[in-house]
């Protein structure tokens, strides 16, 4: 699409989304948000990005292939699944290490994981879908 | 226990990794072949569990029902997960004749074990809210899987898939957005009361309309399974096979636990409308199917034919229908993939689909032949077939409830089937091939025969074996329908005795 404004704006606007995204996917633990939603606004920022530049450049402003990212997101999400049989628990089972006051576990590991999962998978139709048109 | 019922879901999809990782080389595609080989193992395991403790439940996290997700399986959802693996292993050898190294560089194998997974985790989940999740998981790959074959055609089936299940997902999203809304709880042994407690009993039947739409198109009952003719015949034959065979029979799952378990209020309104609509799609399935001469759009029209027959069972709503809809679901699974492989492998040795253009293959390929006329009469419903057996229950059961018209259209549709079958049989098999080309088996390459008749002979000696030894699996479908018909032994394994 040519034009001035969109291609300006979203410059701006794909940075404020990814930025927008992370801060959806951390609040997601106690509040609404989390992985999947995040993962949806990352998407939509680069899928903006697409639309003002073109699927090359938001390629590779991408760097990497979003196939492989949304593979990997599945493979942290079902692996911080996994961890939990080491402490012979249900599948899934959050475990914790608390550092002061930092709180880590593998819920969160699951949510980053969603959140790669679905930003990979939608920039994935998308650009294929773009492309073909 | 709950070990056991995550890992028929987790299996493939670490498959799913380990298969894109390794993607276009030798290694990926037997990764694809172990992942199948160990869902199935796990499979046979969980069937075993269930066998001996009845319906077995785990919370997903250590998060107790109804909070956290369940993961249930009883005689049912045990069988579905053990005939998923056993289909997702004949497909996956199957693939390894006809997938080339460009669909495989795409990733097939990876989104072809995500389908898998989405699969054994609709059919597990004891959330309703999850089994949307799963769905999208297969919409995803599904559609993956469609356009991987690349061609225009594929692409113009593919969009058209994805836009009407699409339109199915978010009615299913509304549905559990209301029923959350109207009763608090997403669980599915929890929603049995609080469904049955509501006072509102009339948006409960709202509801339960929205969400039988959702799961009728996913099922592809009448009239909502246009999108089905428009889009199986386009990809990959091992693709139509396990879509043929899984994909619409996670929606028939679903009518089966939701009108069964939670929406049975008002039997004499929803099951009724179920009654008219597995009538028509029985009817219209079949007909469609007459007058079409591509040799996978018969099969797709076929599938709608005999999904008519499953929502049959279920609307009848007696033990016997409902175990007879049972036996169908898992007799039709294998009956139909193995026909979609027999058809890629025709049109492998033909050239075409196009059943005008073919021909030839009794002569120069026998074992094809014999090979097709067990599924194809099974489909048919003739003795001593696996077809006849589950045929024979449904209209016994239409019999028993005085419902003559039903067990009438029933028998009719049975009989026009073997008019299709027999189309088939005459013009790829029979007649001779109008070039003048003799096609053998022995034209394929030595591994080639053997990843594509394997699976094609394992599935047809099962569906012989249901046949030859009916009692077996129709004790087991007994048992899966008394609980479907009462399940209390449901409810109390996942939300604990106390709360039965």
């Amino acid at each position: 699409m040519n034009s001035l404004i969109l291609s300006v704006g979203a410059r701006f606007l794909t940075g404020l989304f990814l930025l927008f995204s992370l801060f959806v996917l951390l609040r997601g633990h106690n509040s609404p948000g989390g992985g999947f939603i995040g993962g949806l606004i990352g998407a939509a920022g680069f899928v903006l990005y697409s639309f003002a530049a073109g699927v090359e450049d938001a390629r590779r402003a991408l760097r990497v292939d979003p196939r492989a990212i949304g593979v990997w997101g599945m493979a942290i999400a079902v692996l911080s699944g996994l961890v939990s049989a080491l402490a012979s628990l249900d599948p899934f089972t959050g475990l914790w290490l608390i550092l002061a006051d930092l709180a880590l576990s593998t819920v969160l590991v699951f949510d980053i994981g969603v959140y790669l999962a679905v930003f990979g998978a939608i920039l994935t139709l998308v650009f294929a879908l773009e492309e073909t048109v | 226990m709950s070990w056991v019922l995550a890992l028929p879901i987790l299996i493939p999809l670490v498959t799913a990794v380990l298969a894109f990782l390794l993607r276009g080389s030798r290694m990926g595609d037997l990764a694809s072949v172990a992942g199948a080989v160990a869902s199935l193992g796990v499979a046979v395991l969980l069937v075993g569990v269930v066998l001996d403790r009845g319906v077995v439940a785990g919370q997903v996290g250590g998060w107790q029902a109804p909070y956290g997700i369940t993961l249930v399986a009883d005689h049912l959802s045990a069988a579905m997960v053990l005939i998923t693996a056993i289909i997702g292993l004949a497909v996956a050898v199957w693939s390894l004749a006809e997938i080339g190294p460009d669909s495989s560089r795409l990733g097939y194998h990876a989104l072809f074990q995500s389908l898998l997974g989405g699969v054994a985790g609709a059919f597990l989940t004891g959330d309703l809210f999850n089994l949307y999740v799963w769905f999208e998981v297969l919409l995803i790959s599904s559609f993956g899987l469609l356009v991987i074959g690349g061609r225009k055609q594929a692409i113009d089936g593919a969009v058209k898939y994805v836009t009407l299940n699409l339109i199915a997902t978010v009615l299913f999203l509304a549905g559990a957005g209301l029923l959350y809304g109207a009763t608090g709880t997403l669980n599915m042994a929890d929603l049995r009361g609080a469904v049955a407690a509501s006072p509102d009993q009339g948006l409960m039947t709202l509801i339960s309309m929205m969400l039988m739409v959702a799961f009728g198109m996913k099922a592809a009952v009448f009239p909502l399974f246009f999108w089905l003719p428009a889009s199986y015949h386009t990809p990959h034959y091992a693709v139509s096979a396990v879509f043929a065979g899984l994909l619409t029979k996670v929606g028939v799952y679903a009518l089966m636990r939701v009108f069964t378990l939670i929406f049975v209020g008002d039997i004499g309104y929803t099951h009724e409308i179920l009654l008219w609509v597995s009538l028509l799609t029985m009817l219209t399935g079949v007909l469609g199917a007459a007058a079409q001469s591509d040799f996978r759009k018969i099969l797709s029209f076929h599938i709608i034919s005999q999904i008519g027959y499953m929502v049959l069972g279920l609307a009848l709503m007696t033990p016997l229908a409902v175990m007879g809809a049972v036996f169908y679901l898992l007799h039709h699974i294998v009956v139909k993939t193995n026909l979609f492989l027999i058809a890629g492998v025709s049109r492998r040795l033909t050239g075409s689909s196009d059943l005008y253009a073919i021909g030839g293959l009794y002569r120069s390929a026998p074992l094809l032949a014999a090979l097709f006329i067990i599924p194809a009469f099974s489909l048919a419903g003739f003795p001593p077939l696996s077809g006849f057996w589950a045929k024979f229950v449904i209209v016994r059961a239409s019999l028993d409830g005085r419902e003559w018209l039903v067990a009438g259209v029933a028998l009719l549709v049975g009989l026009l089937t073997i008019f299709s079958m027999t189309k088939i049989w005459a013009e790829a098999f029979w007649k001779a091939h109008p070039d003048g080309r003799q096609p053998a088996l022995a034209e394929l390459p030595l591994s080639a025969r053997w990843q594509m008749m394997g699976p094609i002979v394992a599935l047809a000696v099962m569906t012989v074996a249901i046949g030859a030894f009916p009692s077996a699996f129709l004790d087991f479908a007994t048992k899966g329908a008394e609980q479907l018909l009462d399940p209390a032994a449901y409810v109390a394994a996942v939300l604990g005795e106390a709360r039965r």
